[in-house]
Formats: structure tokens, C-alpha cells, sequence
């Protein structure tokens, strides 16, 4: 119990996916304009992360390596995760409207998102068992919901700042996540202490 | 076009990490030193020039409605052939790159060019882009992998450098020196490059899977520019 309570607080505080891995930078920099479509972003990324893992686990440990396919780990895993989200998302335009409304615009994009294929790959290379790596995900993505919660705040405050004429844009959104990151780094060590006897 | 200013422009007027603002992900996270950002940067480059080849090659067979999972099979393929060869004749760069050398697969400059590029072109007009993208790929990453180890760290490509060895910035090789370096860098694209930074240089626009999402996101986000 206890070495899931560190897995779930470190993925999230430590090895932050977005702050600290640099994994999802894309949506983390082009999504985090607004808090809705920040928060919309990253339901539906801790959603897609939960079933790529749930659906990824068993294909590698059950399929891939009985049959020492371990090399079509990257092939396997890509298209499996873009079958997933295509059926997702038709499934929920057909059945759950209302949800298809707020995250279904976010759903395709995930696809060719790194943190979701990071982190089925990194669950394997691991080498956690089936509910460390569901555990892992969950806090992956809270991680990713937390980051990108947090950034869409600071960029609120960057609309009305008087900013250099070339660090607009892009450069002094890169500045900001980099002191966002910075506040990240101050968990470093916590986590392993807090449980440490 | 001629083919020379075909291959340059991947370099300086439409580099894809300082213009073009596609692969983030590798570029922060492999230029903590100069060795990875190489082998990121040729690794990469090898995935980039097979895929536009044949990407190319088959633009009349590729159904357009399939093309998007066609061309990420055709990439995760040869992404697979690197993988093995680095980690056969490179272990240590293997040990280096870690995830992010299977994640080349979702690196979007190689999507992105496919889609941009190679799909609409010559097999031989695709090949020189893709030299020359990967060509301003592996610069920017040495580039940037070069302030970061020389400030950060005092060394370049492991020769300890005086007095700054002694004098080191370490949270330059840290995550928040990456998000750092990088503004820095393309602000000061920014101010020497003579047009003016576009609007919409990031986010939706420069996104490869606006063709998957079929710019959903550009109308959530587009509403308040």
C-alpha cells in the first residue's frame, strides 16, 4: 500500500509528465490559454492514459512476450492507442453526449500525444505489476491536470503584462512554465522522506 | 524552388524547432548535454528521411482518408529499426535517450512534415526536406544542448571547461533551465528574423493532428484572439 501511495505522489509531484519529464508540451503550451479547455484537456488525457494502460498492460505481458514480439512494442502500442481513442470517442458521441460535448474535441488530439504512449511505455520498462502501472497512470495524469491548472493561471496573469516585443508569444510563455517547473523542483526528496521510518 | 534552398530552409527560415515550433518534447528533455542532443538529432533525422521517402513514394496509393494511421505505422516501423540499431551498436546512447527514443514516433516535426510536405512531393524533393529539417533539428538541439552543458554543467561533450567548471549554473541542466533556454532562444529568432512572429506560431495551427482533429481545438481556443 504504502509503495503506491509513493508511486501515485511522486508521478504526480516528482516526476511531473509535463514540468519535469517534458512529455505533452504540445497541449500543455497550446491548450492552457483558458482554464475550460485546460481542465477539458487534461480529463480527457488522465481518461486515455487510464484505458491505454488498462488495454496496453495485458497486450505486452500477455501477447508480446510469450511470443518474444518484445521489438513490436512501439508499433503495437501506437495503433492500439489510436484504435482506442477513434472507438472512445464514437462510443461516447453515441451514448454519452453531454461528456462527447465538453472532452470529444480533445479526444482525437491525444493520439499523437507523447505523454500517453510515455507513459504505457514507461509502465513497462518499470517493470510494475498491473496495479502500479493503473495506479502510475492515474497519478501521471492528475500530474498533467495539476500542471496544466496551474500554467492557465499564470497565463492569465501574462495577458496584461507589458512584455518585450520579441519575448512575445511563445518565449515568455517558455519563461513562465520555466518558474512554474522551478516550484515543481522543491518536491524533490519529499515523497521517499515522508515515508522513509 | 531549387533543391538548395530546399534543404536550407529546414535550417534557418522555417527551422522546425525555433520557427516552426514542433518537437518540443525531444528538444527539452535531450539537450541536458551535447552527446544525447547528437544522437537525438541523427536518430531523428535517419526516422525522418526513410519516412519522407516512402511516404512519398506511395502518395498516389495512400487513401487520403487513411493516410494519418498509414504514415504513423509506416513511422512507428522504421522508429522500431532505429531502436534496435541504437541499442545494438549505441547501448550507452540508448541508456541516454531512455523513453524518449520510442517516442520519436509521436515527435511531431516527422508526422508534421509528412503531412506538410512529403504527401504533395517528389521522392527526391522529399528527401532533401527531410535533410535539411533534420539537419536544423540536430543544430538547434546542439545549439541549445551547448549552452545548456557549457552553463549548466561547465563541460562541452565532456572536455571540463576552466573556470566555468568551477562556476556551474546546475539549474540550467535542470527541467526549469530547458523551458528557459528555449524562450531565450526563440526570442532571440524573434528579434532577427524579419517578419514578425506570427500569431498563431503555436498551438493549433502549427499542430500536425489539426488534421486529425480537423482544428476542433483552434474554435475553443481561437475565440478570444
Amino acid at each position: 500500500m504504502t509503495k503506491l501511495i509513493i508511486i501515485l505522489l511522486s508521478a504526480v509531484f516528482i516526476n511531473n509528465y509535463v514540468l519535469n519529464r517534458f512529455l505533452g508540451i504540445c497541449p500543455f503550451l497550446g491548450v492552457s490559454k483558458k482554464l475550460d479547455s485546460a481542465t477539458g484537456m487534461s480529463l480527457a488525457v488522465i481518461f486515455v492514459m487510464l484505458i491505454a494502460t488498462a488495454v496496453t498492460y495485458p497486450i505486452q505481458m500477455y501477447l508480446l512476450v510469450p511470443n518474444q514480439l518484445e521489438y513490436l512494442q512501439t508499433i503495437v502500442f501506437i495503433l492500439v492507442i489510436a484504435a482506442l481513442v477513434q472507438l472512445v470517442e464514437i462510443t461516447m458521441k453515441r451514448y454519452l453526449p453531454a461528456l462527447h460535448k465538453s472532452l470529444g474535441v480533445y479526444l482525437p488530439l491525444i493520439t499523437t500525444n507523447c505523454a500517453v504512449l510515455g507513459v504505457t511505455i514507461l509502465n513497462i520498462d518499470e517493470g510494475y505489476t498491473f496495479l502500479e502501472a493503473m495506479v502510475n497512470s492515474l497519478g501521471s495524469g492528475l500530474g498533467f491536470f495539476l500542471a496544466m491548472v496551474m500554467f492557465s493561471g499564470v497565463r492569465s496573469k501574462l495577458e496584461g503584462a507589458d512584455i518585450p516585443k520579441s519575448f512575445k508569444g511563445l518565449p515568455i510563455t517558455l519563461v513562465a512554465a520555466s518558474i512554474t517547473s522551478l516550484s515543481f523542483i522543491g518536491f524533490g526528496g519529499v515523497i521517499e522522506n515522508m515515508f522513509a521510518k | 524552388m531549387n533543391k538548395l534552398q530546399n534543404f536550407s530552409k529546414g535550417i534557418i527560415r522555417e527551422n522546425p524547432v525555433l520557427v516552426l515550433v514542433l518537437g518540443t518534447c525531444p528538444t527539452l528533455a535531450t539537450s541536458t548535454n551535447v552527446e544525447s542532443a547528437l544522437g537525438m538529432g541523427v536518430a531523428a533525422t535517419v526516422v525522418l528521411l526513410c519516412s519522407n521517402i516512402v511516404i512519398s513514394a506511395l502518395r498516389k496509393v495512400i487513401p487520403d482518408k487513411v493516410r494519418i494511421p498509414c504514415f504513423i505505422v509506416l513511422i512507428a516501423g522504421f522508429v522500431t529499426m532505429v531502436q534496435m540499431l541504437v541499442k545494438a551498436f549505441a547501448p550507452a546512447l540508448d541508456a541516454a535517450l531512455g523513453i524518449y527514443l520510442p517516442l520519436i514516433v509521436v515527435n511531431c516535426i516527422i508526422l508534421g512534415r509528412a503531412e506538410m510536405f512529403a504527401q504533395k512531393n517528389t521522392v527526391i524533393d522529399s528527401a532533401v526536406d527531410a535533410l535539411g529539417m533534420g539537419a536544423g533539428f540536430t543544430l538547434t538541439l546542439a545549439a541549445m544542448a551547448s549552452i545548456r552543458e557549457i552553463f549548466g554543467n561547465g563541460t562541452w561533450m565532456g572536455i571540463s571547461i576552466p573556470l566555468l567548471s568551477d562556476n556551474h549554473i546546475s539549474i540550467l541542466t535542470m527541467a526549469p533551465g530547458g523551458f528557459f533556454v528555449f524562450g531565450l532562444l526563440i526570442a532571440i529568432v524573434n528579434k532577427f528574423s524579419k517578419h514578425k512572429p506570427r500569431k498563431k506560431d503555436f498551438g493549433c495551427a502549427g499542430c500536425p493532428s489539426a488534421a486529425v482533429c480537423s482544428g476542433a481545438c483552434a474554435v475553443k481556443e481561437g475565440s478570444d484572439d
